[in-house]
């Protein structure tokens, strides 16, 4: 294991890839601050320039009604309880102008599984919000899609063509928990496999667009599991250079089926992170997650192979719904930023600089 | 118990070979002293890994992969303070809305649920109340003593002993021998803030100087009273007064070696007259734990206050440095008035916890850092 070890942290250093088995040595067994400065060097080769980003955009959750019941979520509800939303054209344009009003790009669009709603639905919404604003629609996610694709019994691909043509701009990640089937049975019985989540990824980026892979861990995986599940995403990257950004964060067990597992604080969330920077050498951006690490974690996390604070958010419906309520506006941000000793900067859903 | 010098089995890892504080980083290795240029390199320097490395090799070759954990109960008996530091958010004056002021009875009942729960510690600290008798003082420790006699009672800082001696007219020698035979067994580190006349005189010009902090703990530890000491960082502070302030502390426990940890407080913003300067960064948290580790060599613990830091900071301190985490707490108002956002209690299964996933093996102690329920403890452990 040493010699691995020796061999892993050297790889890293001269900004070689990494295979399996050093990615599991490097998180079993690695130096907490030497794999931190190791991704911070590499963070460094990727994004010389001293400069950390951001973008303003704000969260929008169309509904809350789900028939995935996935155990690690506190956000969504049973269709037919009397706590189900789902938001009008109207809600979701006053959502958009008070984003506009603080200057953001972009909205995060999603929702649970509704049971109902046909693929016009979401079409009619995306124009809604295309006619009226200037946003870019960072929106849905893997499983919704599939979802919405068994719903309609249409491919795959038809729902995605057809969604960007009414108007998505962009994929998140979300729904990618963790890309091993053997946790996926556990945590998200119901919900889209590995293959299907990256098969979602893959045909969006064939047809031309961009996503982001995420990873959330602190669960029922193994740490082995974890570098599987970057691997996956590494696999993907290789094949179609379509991923903008990895995002990880730690599950959030409060008032979800999971309350019993131990949440999981930093620690583990550095150190994954680290690795994350080191694994993923053909993912350009890593983003912090200070909405389930707050803003202190996301600074440390800034010496840690981290590039990108992520979103201003506005609204967090998800995490919050677990206990979980850190709060960061661009300014606030913007301040973490400068404590660290990077410039920040603004900037779209491609990573690219836009005007504050 | 300056740390003899290192066996040389450590060496520096590659990529912290070309690290501007190599020198510093080698320097602590080998066990050498750091001057006060040092210290100020080390706050300066940006490469906050290469300095966790090495004040986690510090910690690691004291402590070895132990953290320590208290059972404690804080009672602040008192919110109404004499004095008007601006970066307190806790304070209120006589009859302001907000103020508070318990009685002794009002004190047993508040700990009363904890008698018999195996409780090592009450960590007891006020404002400097403008008219309460001595005997308040005394009486309330002797009462604490009688209906909790194993549990160490941490009580009162130089600011309020110091005023003591103003207000009785007696010496800091005979106050706190007299609060010794009322029951205290500790004195906490509080108060320190940051020793410079400069910051003192900005943010808390009223209040006991630094010499006369000074007096009160090195009192203390003459008649075997044992202390802590904390700094109040990340308000108006330069990287010197900090460095000057451990310094400071590092002489005081070359003289009489009764310090038994150094506390580094993040200030806290909300509520204040310094609210408009924010909080500190969580890299600054880490570097005063870490920086602290290595300058002060001759004290024996770190605590990484998680009542302040934040559980998250508090843990990952725990590898920069840190080989304490304080305790369970329960009923915490000075910094959750200031707007600390962490819990104001966790269970001793939750600290374990956390210690866990830091990767660092529990161990409960008590109020004077002996394992709990090892020969030679205090307090009470289950």
């Amino acid at each position: 294991m040493a010699k691995l070890l020796d061999r892993a942290s050297e790889k890293a250093a001269a900004h070689e890839r990494l295979d399996f088995d050093e990615g599991v040595a490097l998180l079993t067994e690695g130096e907490t601050h030497v794999l931190a400065a190791l991704a911070h060097k590499r963070r460094l080769h990727l994004h010389p320039e001293p400069v950390v980003t951001y973008i303003v955009e704000r969260n929008i959750n169309y509904t809350n009604a789900c028939v995935t019941y996935c155990r690690f979520c506190a956000f969504y509800r049973a269709p037919g309880d009397k706590e189900v939303y789902v938001l009008s054209h109207e809600q979701i344009g006053r959502k958009i102008e008070e984003l506009l009003e603080v200057g953001g790009i972009q909205i995060l669009l999603q929702g649970g599984h509704h049971p109902d709603l046909p693929l016009t639905w979401y079409e009619d919404m995306l124009r809604y919000i295309k006619e009226r604003y200037p946003v870019n629609v960072h929106g849905f996610s893997a499983p919704e899609i599939e979802h919405i694709a068994k719903v309609e019994e249409l491919p795959v691909e038809t729902v995605i063509r057809r969604l960007r043509e009414a108007g998505l701009g962009t994929i998140p990640g979300a729904g990618g928990e963790m890309l091993v089937d053997r946790v996926r049975r556990i945590i998200a019985p119901l919900k889209t496999t590995t293959e299907a989540w990256i098969d979602v990824h893959r045909t969006a980026h064939r047809v031309g667009m961009r996503s982001t892979a995420t990873m959330m861990f602190g669960h029922a995986e193994t740490l082995a599991e974890r570098v599987e599940h970057m691997e996956r995403v590494r696999q993907l990257q290789d094949e179609t250079k379509g991923f903008t950004a990895f995002i990880l964060w730690t599950f959030q067990p409060e008032n979800t089926a999971m309350w019993r597992y131990s949440k999981l604080e930093s620690h583990q969330y550095l150190r994954t992170a680290a690795v994350a920077r080191l694994y993923l050498d053909n993912v350009r951006n890593l983003q912090a997650s200070w909405v389930t690490q707050g803003a202190r974690v996301a600074e440390i996390s800034l010496r840690c192979g981290v590039n990108d604070m992520g979103s201003t958010m506005l609204e967090e419906n998800v995490v919050s719904a677990a206990g979980t309520t850190y709060a960061l506006d661009g300014p606030g941000i913007e301040r973490s930023i400068r404590m660290c000793g990077f410039e920040p900067r603004r900037r779209n859903v491609y990573y690219e600089a836009v005007l504050s | 118990m300056r740390a003899a010098p290192a066996p040389p089995r450590l060496s520096v890892p590659a990529v912290f070979r070309t690290s501007d504080i190599l020198p510093q980083v080698e320097k602590a290795l080998a066990g050498e002293r750091l001057t006060f240029e040092d210290g100020v390199r080390l706050f300066q320097s940006e490469d906050v890994n290469a300095l966790g490395w090495a004040a986690n090799a510090v910690r690691e070759r004291l402590h070895g992969n132990v953290a320590y954990y208290l059972k404690n109960r804080h009672i602040n008996y008192t919110n109404i303070c004499k004095y008007d530091c601006m970066f307190c958010s806790f304070y209120r004056k006589e009859g302001q809305e907000g103020a508070w002021l318990w009685s002794v009875d009002q004190v047993l009942e508040h700990v009363a649920p904890y008698k018999d729960k195996g409780l090592s510690e009450f960590h007891i600290v006020g404002g400097v109340h403008p008219t309460l008798p001595f005997s308040y003082y005394t009486d309330m420790l002797r009462a604490l003593k009688r209906e909790h006699p194993g549990v160490a009672i941490k009580a009162f800082t130089a600011i309020e002993i110091a005023y003591l001696a103003e207000l009785t007219g007696k010496s800091l020698g005979d106050v706190l021998k007299e609060l010794k035979a009322a029951g205290l067994d500790m004195v906490p580190g509080g108060g320190a803030e940051v020793f410079a006349d400069r910051v003192r005189y900005k943010v808390c010009r009223d209040k006991a100087d630094a010499d006369r902090w000074f007096e009160v703990h090195e009192t203390a530890h003459a008649l075997g009273i044992p202390t802590n000491a904390t700094m109040l960082y990340g308000h108006i502070e330069t990287v010197e007064e900090r460095v000057d302030h451990i310094l400071r502390l590092r002489d005081l426990q070359d003289r009489t070696g009764g310090l038994k940890s150094y506390i580094p407080l993040a200030y806290h913003p909300d509520f204040n007259r310094l609210a408009k300067l924010g909080a500190p960064s969580g890299l600054d948290a880490l570097r005063n734990v870490a920086v602290g580790r290595l300058l002060l060599d001759n004290v024996p613990h770190i605590k990484a206050y998680w009542i302040m830091l934040g559980v998250k900071v508090a843990q990952l301190a725990l590898s920069w440095g840190a080989n304490d985490i304080d305790g369970t707490v329960t009923w915490e108002r000075i910094y959750h008035m200031a707007g600390a956002e962490t819990p104001e209690g966790l269970t001793e299964e939750r600290l374990r916890e956390v210690i866990r996933e830091a990767g660092r093996e529990p161990v409960e102690r008590d109020a004077f850092y002996n394992v709990a329920g090892s020969e030679g403890a205090r307090g009470n452990p289950s």
